[in-house]
């Protein structure tokens, strides 16, 4: 019997999301995605390493508005905490206090992106553009690249957060919010590299 | 609780399965149809360097000669070697480990549709105005637009991408099977070596995957977009694409060796009637090799001028590999030593694969010498040396593995005399093809070149190769007549044709869907062999006659592949260039491409949303099946 | 047997029984392209070994193993052998150090940069899809095609390209060196005998790559010299041979603007100062006047692919190509 039917949802039971092989397979599957995950991160981070001196001019840190930024990886940072209580929310069974917090979740998503897009319509404003130069190729190819995993993030979450509200926490639900809580873990961390080898050492000019 | 099963037939019934077993037998179709193309393209390379300066196919011998170079490579590396193994992977892996299915065979299915779309999509560059004419290796700014003007390129870079998805997930649903999936009693060191060296493969295949699909879009960006990331004029680097397809691109040597490894370690053992002689210390070499895998690309790139200490370096851990390597043929040897040697077909591929590799090893060490590869690097040395790998290497155990498993896979068993004839046209057209290509090299034959001048000593070799190309030629296609005949044929395999010691010759044949009634307990390495010993008819089941579940069929993945399909198309003709307006306007305003990404995201909605329970198979039905076996 | 015939054609290789009185990296006529023979002979042998033990033990078992009608059991089920397993992991080992440290030390001898140093002769080397732009920067000496250096000097290189990856090899003289457009690589050799030498590019760099040769023309330091005066002896302003001054007047015409007969002006297109001495017409032709005008007629029919040369067969008449061809013949 693989999936124990839908009384989880109300009976407290540790990791729904491993009490089937399907749901084990799913999180370990996850799990290694997310190391192919950070190889594809790692080679952009590579190639944006190696190009970022070749800007055609543009410094970049009389590119970046700091403040921005800084707004921007506290919102997203807030997210990451927000999915966290949304998984012990699913550890206890509590199916709606885990819907509220990925809606919350999505909501700081969605800000995040505002202000990405935001962003990157001010840089294209000051020449700063993905043809300009090998810099911007590179930063706009990273990124790019994380603000696209941030957008699938949030519209995946948002598919999930009708699915709970319809189907409850059951052990064939549970994997899908367990894993979508460790994606959004991942690229909330590749942020953080992002945020320290683009702007801060943008910043200071290395 | 069971819920109906939905059941397909015919056509729909392929398009639709996620079983292991049939979507292995489509990798096997796909990718040895891939594999004639690949080697139609290689005799007329052959033709072409047949004679010294003649011009085969008239006027554009030379744009045509660069296609063909180009697709041949491409082909035989990412859409033959790779999904044929990948084949073998898929049919006999859950069954050595004691499965009923792989960890997600959905998501195996989406891997295969993913491939043949992409592979696809990569050869109708052939009616499209141009095949890709940079090398396998695509190396910019050749492979930029400004170089390589048709659109050949892109199909390279969509095509490979959409074929590299498939390839990526399917490595990821083989390590969750091999890890979550063993039965009962099979620890990891109890495995079969060609399920450890899919294991690691898939680790190998993990890990290099994504680097090669960064690479292909920044080439693809480069070439479409107006980025920067390899041109030269605005500060970009031709070297930095280097270092990703070779980070990428070396490893993916052994993921390709690394199987053929497994496929020689199960069969010599089998058919010497010996268990593998020092397990541990070629599972260990195994893995050392897939590690040191990721540690010396920069040996393909010695005279880019990375400076003495890189070479130095990379030249040194490239021959340490030569030590892992070299316990495995020990070992191999040493598994003959002392047993009884069946000779039939599959194991003469087997066991001629030693010498073989050897001698393609072998080369790979004076190719590690980093001073001396200067004299050898692009040339056909290097020719010689990785057709005797992939050749004398992967092909061999393809052939082997083909021999071996097809009364598993295929309930019928292979003709042994036009096995032999296949082996034996073969194995010496193969010697012939490739062995005085090591001399030309060496005698200052660059490769990818399209002719040679008279008069340099290099035209008997060069005539003697192409004879041995057609030699080889004939040899597959013995094999191919002796599939179409053994296919005709109405006599059916036993279940245990070669006196098997692992856990896939246990099962009753035909293979039933569900692979095992009961799963099979596990006492020892070669289980199979292991039981017969102590007397018992087959395995001792780890559990009751219980209900079976089973995934459903699914559309989806063929749909969301094909959406995929459509996306590629869309993004390469973003720039209309059609003689047709209407076409011009949907490809220009990207409506293609938004289709097919359309398509795919709502496929992946869908599968989202519609729970998907799988089915059971019934304790009455499991009864009624075995009765009729 | 098949192996036997191979191992003879190894050892004939290995012997230094070349397959031809060409130089090549196996008959190499110089010190860069002797180290790198050594080095090749070397692995070459510890290969050979490995190889011989290889086939001996494979021969000998799967001959002596053979499966007979009377074997009926099992074999015995031998596990392993931690002895055996350490010495193959120990042999290579040492096999592989054999190797490693000459391989490391070469690496850096061959990999040194000598074009700061005043004793040898510096020449920057430009890839072009397809031909080769050779540069004396020490001699203010702009040529093509021909590398002229003199015996016994080492000769230094500063290597790159113009367009996409091309890669500079004199098989006779040592290994080759990738040129990389936006990049300058470094390479050296030296000649110990004269003669003209092979020339290729070794990366594929468009459809005349197979075609992209240039020759190495090794003379005696005095003829150096003399090849040097030459070159920096410009041609008259006035062509006094009534014959010659029609072909010079078609010249300035035609193809002046993209080529310079003048060896101090860099040009866009190959310099052809000194053309009439040169080995070969499009670096793989026979210099004489009917390979000239072919190529002159339609370049792309004789190296595919070449786009910034127009054919000239239907702008100039067969008798004014005739004269340009006689003019080129002249600049000696």
């Amino acid at each position: 019997m693989s999936h124990a039917s839908h009384e989880g949802e109300n009976k407290i039971m540790h990791q729904p999301e491993k009490a089937t092989l399907e749901g084990r397979n799913k999180v370990l599957g996850f799990w290694l995605f997310l190391g192919g995950e950070t190889v594809l991160f790692g080679t952009l981070f590579a190639t944006f390493i190696a190009l970022r001196g070749e800007s055609n001019g543009v410094l970049a840190k009389d590119l970046f508005d700091m403040t921005l930024v800084a707004i921007a990886t506290f919102i997203l940072l807030t997210s990451s905490l927000t999915s966290v209580l949304a998984t012990q929310a699913l550890h206890r069974g509590n199916a709606k206090q885990m819907i509220n917090w990925l809606i919350v979740t999505v909501i700081l998503g969605f800000s995040f992106l505002g202000l990405e897009i935001y962003e990157f319509y001010h840089y294209v404003h000051l020449g700063h553009t993905f043809s300009s130069s090998p810099f911007g190729s590179s930063f706009y190819a990273l990124v790019g690249f994380h603000g696209a995993h941030v957008a699938l993030g949030v519209a995946w979450i948002t598919i999930l957060i009708v699915q709970g509200m319809r189907k409850g926490i059951t052990t064939y639900t549970a994997p899908k919010f367990y894993v979508a809580g460790l994606y959004w873990h991942f690229i909330d961390v590749v942020w953080v590299f992002i945020f320290t080898v683009v702007y801060l050492m943008g910043e200071v000019g290395f | 609780m069971a819920h109906k099963a939905k059941k397909y037939k015919g056509l729909m019934d392929w398009l639709t399965t996620v079983d292991h077993k049939k979507i292995g037998i489509m990798y096997l179709i796909a990718g040895a149809f891939f594999f004639v193309i690949g080697g139609i393209e290689a005799l007329l390379i052959r033709l072409q360097l047949m004679f010294p300066d003649i011009r085969a196919f008239g006027d554009d011998t030379a744009q045509i000669f660069n296609e063909l170079i180009t697709m041949h490579g491409t082909t035989m590396i990412f859409l033959a070697a790779m999904p044929i193994l990948f084949g073998l992977m898929n049919a006999i892996v859950p069954l050595q480990i004691g499965a009923r299915d792989v960890a997600f065979p959905f998501v195996n299915a989406l891997g295969f549709w993913t491939f043949l779309f992409g592979g696809l999509l990569l050869n109708i560059s052939l009616f499209t105005g141009g095949m890709p004419d940079a090398g396998w290796t695509s190396y910019v700014p050749l492979a930029s637009n400004e170089f390589s003007t048709s659109r050949g390129v892109d199909f390279y870079t969509i095509g490979l991408q959409i074929a590299g998805i498939g390839t990526l997930i399917g490595g990821i649903n083989f390590l969750v099977t091999i890890i979550n999936m063993r039965a009962p009693g099979m620890t990891f060191m109890r495995m079969p070596l060609f399920t450890w060296a899919t294991f690691v493969a898939s680790i190998i295949i993990l890990f290099a995957f994504p680097a090669f699909a960064v690479g292909l879009i920044l080439l693809t960006f480069d070439r479409l977009f107006d980025a920067n990331f390899f041109d030269v004029a605005s500060g970009g680097s031709p070297v930095l694409w280097q270092h990703i397809f070779w980070i990428f691109g070396h490893p993916e040597v052994y993921i390709l060796i690394l199987p053929a490894f497994g496929i020689i370690s199960d069969i010599i053992s089998n058919f010497s009637r010996k268990r593998l002689f020092g397990y541990a210390s070629m599972v260990f070499a195994t893995m050392l090799i897939g590690f040191l895998g990721f540690m010396v690309w920069a040996h393909h790139m010695f005279t880019v001028g990375l400076g003495p200490v890189a070479n130095a370096l990379f030249a040194v851990a490239t021959m340490l590999i030569a030590v892992p390597t070299g316990m495995k043929v020990f070992n191999w040897l040493l598994t003959l030593w002392g047993g009884q040697i069946t000779y039939n077909t599959a194991n003469l591929f087997a066991m001629s694969f030693i010498p073989t590799f050897v001698m393609g090893g072998v080369t790979g060490v004076m190719l590690a010498v980093a001073p001396a590869n200067a004299q050898m690097h692009d040339t056909y040395f290097v020719v010689g040396h990785f057709h005797y790998v992939i050749v004398g290497g992967i092909v061999l155990s393809l052939f082997a593995a083909a021999y071996y498993w097809w009364p598993r896979m295929f309930n019928k068993e292979l003709n042994e005399g036009l096995g032999k004839f296949t082996f034996w046209t073969f194995y010496i057209g193969f010697h012939l093809t490739f062995f005085v290509q090591h001399i030309l090299g060496l005698m200052g034959m660059p490769r990818r070149v399209f002719t040679y001048l008279p008069n340099q000593g290099w035209d008997t070799m060069n005539l003697v190769s192409s004879i041995g190309a057609f030699l080889m030629g004939i040899g597959f296609l013995a094999t191919v007549i002796n599939i179409v005949i053994t296919t005709a044929k109405k006599k059916k395999s036993v279940a245990d044709p070669w006196d098997g010691r692992t856990l896939e010759w246990a099962i009753p044949s035909p293979t039933p869907e569900y692979n095992f009634k009961q799963l099979p307990l596990v006492r020892s390495i070669d289980p199979l062999f292991y039981e017969k010993v102590q007397g018992n008819k087959g395995m001792t089941p780890a559990e009751p006659v219980g209900p079976i579940h089973m995934p459903n069929a699914s559309i989806l993945p063929f749909v969301m592949s094909f959406g995929l399909f459509v996306a590629g198309l869309g993004f390469m003709y973003q720039d209309g260039g059609l003689n047709n307006d209407f076409l011009n306007f949907i490809f220009e305003n990207f409506i293609v491409a938004f289709v097919g990404i359309g398509i795919t995201l709502l496929c992946m909605f869908l599968r989202s949303v519609i729970d998907d329970h799988g089915y059971h198979i019934e304790v009455e039905e499991l009864e009624d099946e075995g009765a009729k076996i | 047997m098949m192996f036997l015939l191979m191992m003879l054609t190894l050892s004939l290789v290995l012997s230094g029984c070349s397959f031809t009185e060409e130089a090549s990296p196996l008959n190499p006529q110089g010190s860069v392209g002797e180290s790198q023979l050594f080095l090749i002979n070397l692995s070459l042998g510890i290969m050979f070994g490995v190889l011989a033990v290889v086939f001996a033990l494979f021969f000998y078992a799967i001959i002596r193993f053979r499966r007979k009608k009377s074997d009926k059991d099992y074999p015995e089920q031998v596990e392993g052998s931690h002895k055996l397993e350490i010495i193959w992991t120990v042999i290579p080992l040492i096999l592989i150090t054999i190797l490693a440290v000459p391989t490391v030390i070469y690496a850096f001898v061959l990999g040194e940069d000598l074009t700061e140093d005043p004793d040898v002769l510096l020449v920057e080397v430009v890839g072009h899809q397809y031909w080769w732009e050779f540069n004396y920067p020490q001699l203010d000496i702009y040529t093509a095609q021909d590398l002229v250096m003199p015996v016994d000097k080492t000769v230094a290189f500063k290597i790159t390209a113009s367009d996409v990856l091309h890669s500079f090899w004199i098989p006779g003289l040592g290994g080759k060196m990738d040129a990389i457009p936006g990049t300058e690589n470094v390479l050296y050799y030296d000649a110990n005998t004269t003669g003209v030498l092979k020339g290729k590019c070794v990366e594929l760099c468009g459809q005349s790559h197979a075609l992209m040769d240039f020759k190495a023309v090794v003379l005696e330091q005095d003829e150096f010299d003399t090849w040097v005066e030459d070159m920096k002896t410009p041609y008259p302003e006035e062509v006094e041979n009534v014959e010659l001054a029609e072909g010079y007047e078609i010249f300035k015409n035609n193809c002046i603007s993209c080529h310079a007969i003048d060896a101090t002006q860099k040009g866009i297109f190959p310099n052809l100062k000194g053309f009439a001495n040169r080995e070969t017409v499009a670096g793989f032709k026979d210099n004489n006047a009917e390979e000239i005008k072919a190529w002159i007629e339609d370049p792309n029919k004789m190296k595919p692919g070449v786009s910034d040369m127009p054919a000239f067969e239907n702008v100039l008449s067969d008798e004014e190509l005739d004269k340009l061809v006689e003019y080129l013949q002249s600049l000696d």
